[in-house]
């Protein structure tokens, strides 16, 4: 019986602090940017997937989209159903063996960040599409009735909604992605989880580290949730709204029936019992 | 009557083996309040939906100022950009403002700057008595007040006409006469209005023209007085009875 388990930790936090933090730092920044970029595909895939696409169409035009359907469904049945250790070795080691060193990353962080991007964005794409057809249609016809294009719908009617949508599952990913991304020491890329690799190399004290990683890796999940919801929040917007008031004799709160408010007579005796002087 | 904007020529439209529109002939004129009247599932709301290219028609033609909206190298965008469209739903943007609202269209689709499209939108929000409520997002604000900033969206877009498909019908009772108040006062403007309603008053006094359909087809069209006042076909007769209860 060992029992000098929180001298270990404290022993190796002493002498690697800097490794650990250094990992810290690396897989935040590469399930953060991962997860961002995967986003990006995520919708880029979202809006391609969805452009309509009539029976009196060009048949060209069908054709193209019909193979650019194809394409994204294909991308996204291979990342999503294969471990992305694997695809991890596949782009670092399989590239360059397949082209004869021609194509090469340059660094272990460029391999990861794209493999964790190109993950990530392959389960983005499906929840994006499940986010568009959260909306409902009555926003892409209001859109559409205006002269929008299939694009500027998207960019400013749809995506901002579905984007509100599957916020909880772009936490989803990036929380995965922070665990996650501890399989990239498979091509040496040296994240919190290979930093430990090292160290327990070196000292041989296994589960002391192992738990400094625990402690590690819930810290980063448990704040990245925190900032989460409050972008949450934040993306909901106010609960009230200001009235503006033109012209100064008439009384806007006599048309002011918004739920929740109480009669029309609260917020002005409210306003002018506060100051003393009222009027905004 | 004023120039022919929109011509609709032997339209059909099918949902399946459903036949929605059967072979409809129509015109709109500049200045023309036009209201379609009927029975629910008589097709008025699909005739609407397939002027404003919502729903693709089956066959036959629809033409603005003589050309096929359907042709080749037609923008339907920037045709619909030029003939507005309020909806039963009021299909406000959920993720803007009233005011951001009626500027969107006007700065992505038409193009204007920001000073000259929110001077606009504050212009017609004002029109339909919106402009306290500028700040709101949709959800904050009643189904009448809703229904008038959709007015005042599509007005925005200085539309050449305006279609109005049951834009009264999800409202309660006491807010209907708001959103009607301002069509009459666009109607008395010359706004040129094709409007699908159940509201036979409104048919009655304020437009120039009123369309009867039933089982998708025109079945009676002339000037209020006379579709009201002495409708021809006993079809007319008979809805325009149940209505008024007589």
């Amino acid at each position: 019986m060992n029992n000098n388990f929180g001298g270990d930790i404290a022993y190796l936090w002493s002498k690697y602090s800097g490794l650990y933090l250094d990992g810290i730092e690396k897989t935040i920044v590469l399930a953060l940017l991962g997860t961002a970029v995967g986003c990006l595909i995520g919708f880029l895939c979202g809006i391609l997937q969805t452009i309509p696409c009539a029976k009196t169409d060009k048949s060209v035009k069908r054709f193209l989209l019909g193979l650019l359907r194809a394409i994204i469904r294909i991308y996204v049945e291979v990342f999503r159903g294969t471990p992305m250790i694997l695809q991890a070795v596949f782009i670092y080691y399989g590239l360059p063996y397949i082209t004869g060193g021609g194509a090469k990353f340059s660094s272990t962080w460029l391999a990861a960040f794209v493999i964790v991007s190109i993950n990530t964005g392959a389960y983005m794409a499906e929840s994006v599409r499940g986010g568009i057809i959260s909306i409902d249609p009555g926003q892409t016809e209001g859109a559409k009735a205006i002269g929008m294009t299939h694009f500027q719908t998207m960019l400013y009617v749809v995506l901002p909604q579905a984007l509100r949508n599957i916020m909880p599952q772009i936490g989803n990913n990036l929380i995965i992605n922070i665990k996650d991304t501890s399989i990239m020491f498979i091509i040496g890329f040296s994240e919190f989880f290979a930093e430990h690799r090292s160290i327990v190399g070196t000292t041989n004290k296994y589960f002391p580290s192992a738990a400094i990683e625990m402690i590690g890796y819930l810290l980063m999940t448990v704040i990245c949730s925190i900032v989460l919801r409050r972008i949450e929040k934040k993306m909901d917007g106010s609960d009230s709204y200001k009235l503006v008031q033109g012209d100064a004799l008439t009384m806007t709160a006599g048309n002011y029936n918004y739920p929740g408010k109480g009669s029309n007579f609260d917020e002005r005796s409210r306003e002018s019992g506060a100051a003393g002087r009222g009027g905004r | 009557m004023g120039e022919k904007i929109l011509e609709v020529r032997h339209l059909s439209k099918s949902f399946g083996d459903n036949e929605v529109l059967k072979d409809i002939d129509f015109t709109v004129a500049r200045g023309d309040v036009t209201s379609v009247i009927g029975a629910s599932g008589s097709g008025k709301s699909t005739l609407l939906r397939c002027i404003n290219l919502l729903e693709t028609p089956t066959s036959g033609e629809i033409l603005y100022h003589g050309e096929n909206i359907q042709g080749r190298g037609f923008s339907a965008s920037s045709y619909r950009a030029k003939v507005g469209m309020v909806f039963q739903s009021f299909n406000l943007f959920a993720n803007m403002s009233v005011l951001e609202n009626c500027e969107i269209g006007q700065r992505r689709v038409l193009g204007r700057g920001r000073e000259e499209a929110r001077a606009n939108a504050l212009r017609y929000l004002d029109k339909v008595g919106m402009t306290p409520y500028q700040n709101a997002k949709p959800r904050q604000i009643s189904g009448g007040q809703k229904q008038r900033v959709a007015i005042a969206r599509a007005l925005a877009m200085e539309p050449e006409v305006l279609l109005f498909d049951e834009p009264t019908s999800a409202l309660d009772p006491e807010m209907v006469g708001e959103v009607l108040d301002v069509m009459r006062s666009l109607a008395s403007e010359g706004m040129t209005m094709l409007v699908v309603t159940h509201e036979m008053a409104f048919a009655r006094d304020v437009s120039s023209c009123v369309a009867f359909m039933k089982d998708g087809v025109i079945c009676e069209q002339g000037g209020p007085e006379q579709l009201f006042g002495a409708p021809q076909k006993s079809e007319t007769r008979e809805f325009l009875a149940r209505f008024f209860g007589k």
